[in-house]
């Protein structure tokens, strides 16, 4: 095994001399008196390494000794996984003693006491690759499938399965012989390096259908497709968090990861303190019961902030390879550009654009590449969805890593700090986000089976009747409000209705804050149903007043539960008022 | 084990720069501090035994051939009880004639709390200025700052939300303070009663800016001692942390590194971090909240330092001065506190959370009003009730001078909904109206 020893220190990387071979990415331990902390080889010059430490190294001393681990970051696969809370190294967070986190202090991801009740669902002879099923067990309400490790290679045969019965994660479940006539052991968990994509999948078609959330702004107007890619950038105070929280909740998925990169602790105690409460709508579990959080906030080591976006991903796709629907978030995808640019920085590395290493488009595109939809080995579909938030410096979407994440992702929801000054929330544009996904034929087919025939047509117009009311909006603001046509006006609050009744949402409102896609085609046929009036009015305050009526009873609407009495009544108010003016 | 490096004396400086040294030395320690000349300073690099250090009072006059000596440990400060009512400078030395504090030596800068361990922050901290109880509610354990030109009156309504705040300790960090705020603070603490209940640590604008550097790791270690240890509520009053970043600009740009943003270091998201989300709930009871200063460069948010302490802290509180009803008030629109909904309609009235929206809302339609009538249109009569109500509403409730109870801020703003709306203009659930509408209103 290769050692060394540290020869310099800047913060937290640490200059090696080594003396043996050592690769790109692998790992070594820092003594510092005793304690091992955990380090990434992230260059490496003749026989000195630049590694990352994921760890504070004060105290560290020149010429304190160095062990080359021989690996790459591992995460540990198995059951156990969900409603686990791990920082970025896949520590568990929930059975550290200490108020304040140890240096050093490593603990076990997957509990090696708990029984699983574990059924086979291969059979000796059976011919086997990897990532195929050879059992399961039941974790929470999820069938977990016990698989053929990720980095076994080529075909096996099942030589025996162990009987249903209640393991724990290290009792091998299955021996397998190789092509070369070997036996392996199978147990419950696997490894896997965090930076490799898991590609043990037969293929990697086109998204094909839609992962609802819940929230109108992005189930009808901006659809996210499962297996999809999109990014939320927005300033801060626009209420990024506040969304994707709102997903996290709602979305149609039966795994969520949620990955807080270089954000505040707060938030992710709110995510498991309001989680285990909180009922998945779906399915009436617990949401925490399908939850992962990785968490590495802001004031935890930098350098595992990268290894925490790898981690979560890496999670996601072995449960993808199970069959099931994944939905990562990560909180913000900034944060680790930040940190590579620290790093590239006392690297002292030439810098790219805003002191960003170079690479960091490509770094971007290769981590959104690895979600997607795919067909697993036996015939199955499994699904990683993936939104990232960004988190633009001064709130320029001018800056590299949006850019970077333009390119990579197929659904951009862009926050606006001016929609979120009028607490007009979610501050999605209406105009400046899209969906890639609404120009797939295999998705509009699919709305069409889902929703209603020509159900994308239908939101390309409410859109255009939006963008027209923005036009018109500028318009009067430029000539004033008695020196444009009624028509003007109209149009104008057209788009406002759509902007306030179906656009803006509740968060925080019990009803409101889950709309299914439903309850959206009835509110937005509804509201393009008063788009399609001609109203008449003698001035524009008349205007402005009888659509603020209609809003009104539309938001009362929004807050009541889909077609009660109490809906129903404000329905028949909103009829009334139709018929008073329109025609 | 090495010797113990500071029984050693070097005498030869290889480099020096205007806040560093750089000498040959071993067995030094990452993070260790020394002293050059008698002047404190920090290891931050070493490169085989090429040991750079962060000299705190700064590098005049000290010559090459001066003494360094390591002292084989980070800054640390004593704690105890008896940091209690006493003033500190950068290095947690006392600045009021008082004797030394004895105490546990603690090691400043330590680790964070486990994610896991912290609670959600739930308590309410009233400070009787609507434009932060009634839109921007603060609770404890939360972060904060407040965003303000120079001249906006910052210092002041700090020390007033600090002096009606109910916490067991305040804890002052002072950066770059000029003489006359520091004798501002010391004033209002001392007339308050106050004074056995706050701890200060102050930089003063005469005392070297890398000393700044110390100031928020003694106040949180302090506060750290206070919350965890004795299971007290801490207030950590943080001014001004443009100042703070200025210092590590200086730092990191003698140390030759490449700046990112505004010629501020590429860690500088990593640095505020590191002290603001000291900031914690614990589960026995004790919180750290932190409200900051941050300044402003005429207004402008997007400078590298108030952008990521935005991205950082949970909302900023941005003081403007109102032309219309000559007020200070805290701008309702860049102003939000994140935390608010932990505490708005669940320690505080079932209105509060529509009341506050629709209150900001008729504002913006003021501010539209407005632009309107700067731009020489017509104004409607929604548009001049809306400006009106603009007035009334910065005059009585935005206003940094208001100090009210949080029931008598909701009171106040059905009021002026009912003078100059209609219910349906408020767009206010209507389950509140019906119970809420002021009844004498038509």
């Amino acid at each position: 095994m290769t050692t060394g020893k540290v020869i310099g220190i800047v913060s937290n990387l640490v200059t090696v001399l080594t003396d043996g071979p050592v690769a790109e990415n692998e790992l070594c331990y820092i003594n510092l008196k005793g304690t091992n902390l955990l380090a990434e080889v992230i260059k490496v010059n003749g026989d000195k390494a630049s590694v990352q430490v994921f760890e504070s190294t004060r105290g560290l001393r020149d010429g304190d000794s160095v062990t080359f681990l021989g690996k790459m970051l591992e995460v540990t696969l198995g059951p156990g996984l969900l409603g686990s809370v791990y920082d970025g190294l896949q520590n568990d967070l929930t059975t550290m003693k200490d108020i304040f986190l140890k240096r050093g202090e490593y603990t076990n991801p997957l509990d090696h006491v708990k029984l699983w009740p574990f059924k086979p669902v291969a059979k000796p002879g059976d011919k086997v690759m990897a990532a195929d099923w050879l059992g399961e067990v039941t974790e929470g309400w999820l069938p977990h499938k016990i698989m053929v490790p990720f980095s076994f290679k080529g075909e096996y045969t099942v030589k025996s399965v162990a009987p249903e019965g209640e393991y724990n994660i290290d009792k091998v479940i299955a021996v397998l012989e190789s092509e070369n006539g070997e036996d392996v052991e199978v147990t419950m968990t696997q490894k896997w390096p965090v930076k490799v994509a898991v590609r043990a999948y037969r293929e990697k078609p086109r998204p094909d259908r839609i992962m609802e959330t819940g929230v109108r702004v992005i189930d009808s107007f901006n659809p996210i497709a499962e297996g999809g890619t999109g990014f939320i950038p927005g300033p801060f105070g626009c209420g990024k968090t506040v969304l994707q929280h709102a997903i996290a909740k709602q979305g149609e998925a039966d795994v969520i990861v949620m990955a807080a990169c270089g954000e505040r602790a707060n938030e992710v105690v709110e995510i498991f303190t309001e989680f285990p409460e909180l009922i998945d709508p779906h399915t009436g579990r617990h949401l925490m019961e399908r939850t992962t959080i990785i968490c590495n906030t802001s004031n935890m080591p930098v350098a595992a902030r990268e290894a925490s976006v790898y981690t979560a991903m890496t999670i996601c796709e072995y449960y993808r390879a199970m069959g099931l629907r994944c939905l990562l978030l990560a909180d913000s995808t900034s944060r680790w550009a930040q940190a590579l640019r620290e790093m590239s920085n006392r690297m002292e590395e030439l810098p790219g654009a805003d002191a960003f290493p170079v690479d960091l488009s490509s770094i971007i595109s290769n981590f959104y590449a690895r979600a997607g939809m795919v067909i697993l080995n036996n015939g199955q579909r499994g699904a990683v969805t993936f939104i990232g938030t960004v988190s633009p410096a001064g709130g320029n979407l001018k800056e590299p890593v949006t850019e970077s994440t333009k390119k990579a992702a197929r659904c951009f929801y862009s926050l606006e700090q001016n929609r979120a000054d009028q607490k007009r929330y979610p501050a999605v544009n209406p105009i400046d986000s899209y969906s890639k996904y609404l120009e797939y034929p295999e998705i509009v087919d699919y709305l069409d089976k889902k929703v209603e025939k020509g159900w994308v047509d239908k939101i390309i117009h409410a859109k255009m009747i939006v963008r027209r009311g923005k036009e018109m909006a500028d318009q009067i603001n430029i000539l004033g409000d008695d020196g444009v046509p009624m028509s003007y006006h109209e149009a104008f609050w057209k788009s406002e209705l759509i902007d306030f009744a179906f656009l803006q949402q509740d968060a925080f409102d019990d009803i409101d804050s889950l709309s299914p896609m439903e309850r959206q085609k009835y509110m937005l046929d509804l509201i393009l149903d008063i788009c399609g009036h001609h109203f008449e009015f003698d001035n524009y305050e008349e205007c402005s007043a009888y659509f603020k009526k209609m809003i009104n009873i539309l938001r009362q609407m929004n807050y009541s539960t889909f077609e009660d009495g109490q809906f129903n009544s404000y329905r028949g108010q909103l009829t009334k008022l139709i018929q008073e003016n329109g025609n | 084990m090495a010797t113990k490096a500071f029984q050693k004396i070097y005498t030869k400086l290889e480099s020096i720069t205007k806040a560093t040294v750089s000498l040959h030395a071993t067995g030094v320690a990452n993070d260790e501090l020394a002293t050059v000349a008698g002047r404190l300073a920090q290891v931050v690099k070493t490169k085989g035994d090429l040991v750079t250090l962060q000299v705190f009072a700064g590098t005049e006059n000290i010559p090459t051939d001066a003494e360094v000596s390591f002292l084989g440990a980070p800054p640390t400060l004593k704690v105890s009880d008896q940091l209690a009512g006493r003033f500190f400078n950068a290095y947690g030395k006392p600045i009021d004639g008082g004797p030394e504090v004895e105490g546990e030596e603690r090691e400043v800068g330590g680790p964070s709390v486990n994610p896991y361990k912290r609670r959600q922050p739930s308590e309410l901290i009233p400070t009787g200025i609507a434009g932060i109880d009634l839109n921007n509610t603060i609770v404890s354990g939360q972060k904060i700052p407040f965003f303000a030109d120079p001249d906006q009156p910052y210092n002041q309504v700090m020390a007033d939300v600090a002096m009606r705040a109910d916490v067991d300790k305040i804890i002052l960090g002072g950066m770059g303070l000029t003489n006359d705020d520091y004798l501002f603070f010391r004033h209002a603490f001392e007339s308050a009663g106050a004074l056995d209940r706050i701890v200060s640590f102050v930089n003063t604008t005469e005392d070297p800016p890398v000393e700044r550097l110390l100031v928020p790791d003694m106040v949180l270690a302090a506060a750290e001692y206070f919350a965890v240890d004795k299971n007290e509520k801490v207030l950590v009053l943080l001014t001004d942390m443009t100042l703070y970043a200025d210092a590590l600009s200086i730092v990191s740009n003698r140390m030759d590194q490449i700046p990112s943003k505004d010629s501020m270091p590429g860690s500088l998201y990593s640095d505020l971090a590191k002290i603001y989300e000291k900031a914690v709930q614990l589960p026995t009871g004790g919180s750290i909240t932190i409200i900051a200063v941050t300044t402003l460069n005429d207004g402008d948010i997007t400078h590298a330092i108030p952008d990521n302490t935005g991205y950082i802290t949970e909302g900023q509180l941005f003081l403007r001065a109102d032309s219309d009803s000559g007020k200070v008030i805290i701008d309702p629109f860049r102003s939000l506190s994140r935390l608010k909904q932990n505490v708005q309609n669940k320690k505080t009235r079932e209105d509060h959370s529509q009341v506050m929206n629709a209150g900001v809302r008729l504002y913006a339609d003021a501010q539209n009003a407005k632009t309107k009538q700067e731009n020489g249109f017509d104004l409607s009569d929604y548009d001049r009730r809306c400006l009106d109500y603009a007035v009334e509403y910065a005059t009585r409730l935005l206003s940094i001078d208001v100090n009210i109870r949080i029931e008598e801020m909701l009171d106040t703003a059905w009021q002026l909904f009912a003078k100059y709306f209609s219910p349906a203009e408020t767009g206010i659930r209507q389950t509140l109206i019906d119970k809420y509408w002021p009844k004498n209103a038509d």
